[in-house]
């Protein structure tokens, strides 16, 4: 059965931005969905449609089969929502705003007890029963809402960017607490910026830019879309030789690190070999960004990730690799790599009106690459 | 606690200070006259204003999502605030009849006009405030309407004089107010005597209530002011 179902939907604000332009969506029962997409890209409206707190201008949305059109009371039971922004009394006590919640889906009041004891235990918040929810920690309020989420028992759980804010170790417990209520039979729908949080916890996945759905999959089936995959190689030491590696696009941003971008048709074996044969002792090896995160950029960007070509810098550039020197640490300095969309995107709407909001979606896109991969480097 | 000081000052001024060099109003003294009138503007007062502020404080907290979202209908919603409003201004109202006995004797003449009364004047206004909440965007549009039409319309509702003490056209101009009628129909309760027509009040009233529930809900449904 379906948790989820959007067939068209449209969503045209007063003030004329369509932020939604015909989305169709499933998300199966029992799943552990991520939406993802750029800040204004349309997730917090469809979700926001989905809970009855914005009005859609036009399709469909059934929940558990039933339609929020002809039973929106229905729909509205199966439905958990944990909103991006605190929206809880923000007077009341923790167990108030929990009993209150209970008391609107009609959960007699014992019932609302035993229930609230067993989620604030579950969230770690059972002392703070008694605290006015204004003096709890931002930790504590997003888990707050998480509990009274689920204080109905909710069969669809939406989870509007709940880790946003808080540190790693309460976005790390609070990941293990979802994987737990979705293995207990909870559909859960997630929208996150931590591009890391929905590879480590979603099933599917589908990315919406610019009111639509540009992607939509089983995460594994997402992720072998992409292409290429860069690699940061910590070397002991400075190679004593000559790296030689034909195809492959290799930087140094010091005398002990390397990066190589390694596509689909390649191997790291060849990398190996040639290090070795030049010299250089790998000690660690990472990935220099979240495989998603690399893969979400190049779908906003409007980047091919399926023509199982390299999608950046030609290849030819990279043939033999000079040996690195402290005076000469970085003999290929880092720049950005070119971005086949934004080049035309640069010269079609300069001069134009449509430069600057280009421009903005540019800077909004920068803001996000930054902050999904401090977020990476950090966790 | 402020609508018994409020309450107070007006029976201290206008009832024993002003009220004893006034004299007779219909056969009763000037404090029994107004003693109706400030009760239900109390009334008036204070359902309006707690609804208003409840809902507004709500939408700018934003913890009406928590009811949005819910699988309450929209005519639940505007009815648990309608009755919050209503008993607080009921409160508020009995708190001023107590204080009244303590300057004078209140005599019912017929109680159960003065409980219909009561009760569907708080019911119109709590409904009121819950439409100036809907529509309200700041702080200054829930002041705004208590302040500039509110006070005024009840002032000029007969709440401290007859409105047969006034010329033709200034009568003419009162019967178009509406707390007219609720104020005429509760003083009538208490005293047995009223400017206007009882069941004609008691119309009004019942139709207010009728047409001002269905906007609400209509509103609700609408999601104006709640839902984008």
């Amino acid at each position: 059965m379906k948790a989820l179902s959007l067939r068209q939907l449209c969503k045209t604000y007063n003030n004329g931005v369509q932020a939604l332009k015909g989305i169709d969506l499933d998300v199966e029962e029992g799943d552990f969905f991520a939406l993802l997409g750029p800040n204004g890209a349309g997730k917090s409206t469809a979700i926001g449609i989905v809970s009855s707190l914005v009005n859609k201008s036009s399709g469909t949305v059934t929940v558990f089969g039933h339609s929020i059109d002809s039973e929106l009371e229905a729909a509205k039971s199966c439905l958990g929502v944990v909103p991006q922004e605190i929206n809880f009394n923000q007077f009341e006590k923790v167990s108030t705003i929990l009993l209150n919640q209970a008391g609107f889906y009609g959960i007699p009041r014992p019932v609302a007890r035993e229930r609230m004891e067993y989620w604030l235990n579950q969230l770690q918040l059972w002392e703070k029963r008694e605290t006015i929810s204004r003096s709890l920690s931002g930790g504590m309020k997003r888990r707050l809402m998480i509990a009274r989420a689920l204080i109905h028992e909710p069969r669809l759980l939406i989870l509007d960017e709940p880790t946003a804010g808080v540190d790693i170790e309460v976005r790390r417990s609070m990941w293990e607490f979802l994987r737990r209520i979705n293995e207990q039979g909870t559909t859960i729908i997630l929208t996150t910026h931590y591009l890391e949080e929905a590879e480590s916890l979603c099933r599917h996945i589908a990315i919406i830019d610019e009111g639509r759905i540009i992607e939509n999959d089983r995460m594994s089936t997402v992720l072998r879309k992409l292409q290429t995959e860069t690699f940061v190689l910590n070397l002991r030491g400075p190679l004593r030789g000559t790296l030689s590696l034909p195809g492959y696009r290799v930087t140094a941003p010091d005398e002990t690190t390397l990066e190589v971008e390694v596509n689909k048709e390649q191997n790291l074996n060849e990398i190996f070999v040639a290090l070795t044969a030049a010299g250089g002792e790998v000690v660690s090896m990472r990935n220099k960004s979240n495989r998603l995160e690399e893969l979400f950029m190049r779908l906003v960007e409007g980047r091919d990730v399926g023509s199982g070509q390299p999608v950046s810098a030609p290849t030819a550039q990279a043939g033999a690799w000079p040996v690195p020197s402290p005076r000469r640490a970085v003999l290929q300095p880092q720049r950005p790599r070119p971005r086949a969309g934004s080049v035309s995107r640069q010269s079609s709407s300069a001069n134009s009106v449509a430069s600057c909001a280009s421009g903005a979606r540019r800077w909004c896109r920068r803001s996000l690459r930054r902050r999904c991969t401090s977020s990476s480097s950090a966790t | 606690m402020p609508p018994v000081i409020t309450a107070t000052l007006y029976f201290i001024i206008f009832g024993n200070l002003i009220g004893g060099r006034i004299g007779q109003m219909g056969g009763f003294t000037y404090l029994q006259y107004i003693a109706p009138g400030l009760i239900m503007m109390s009334v008036i007062t204070n359902s309006y204003g707690n609804v208003v502020s409840s809902f507004f404080g709500a939408k700018f907290g934003r913890h009406i999502e928590e009811l949005l979202v819910s699988p309450l209908p929209n005519w639940l919603i505007v009815l648990g605030y309608v009755a919050g409003g209503m008993l607080r201004g009921l409160l508020v109202g009995l708190i001023v009849t107590i204080i009244a006995l303590f300057f004078t004797r209140l005599h019912v003449e017929h109680l159960f006009v003065v409980i219909a009364a009561v009760l569907l004047t708080s019911i119109v206004f709590a409904l009121g405030g819950f439409v100036n909440a809907v529509f309200a965007r700041n702080f200054d549009q829930i002041t705004f309407v208590p302040t500039f039409i509110l006070t005024p319309m009840t002032y000029l509702g007969g709440v401290f004089y007859s409105i047969s003490m006034l010329p033709e056209w200034a009568q003419a101009v009162s019967k178009a107010n509406p707390i007219l009628y609720m104020v005429s129909a509760f003083r009538y309760g208490f005293l047995g005597q009223s400017d206007v027509d009882v069941g004609f009040s008691f119309a009004i009233m019942t139709l207010s209530v009728v047409v001002l529930f269905a906007a609400c809900v209509w509103l609700m449904e609408k999601g104006t002011g709640t839902r984008e």
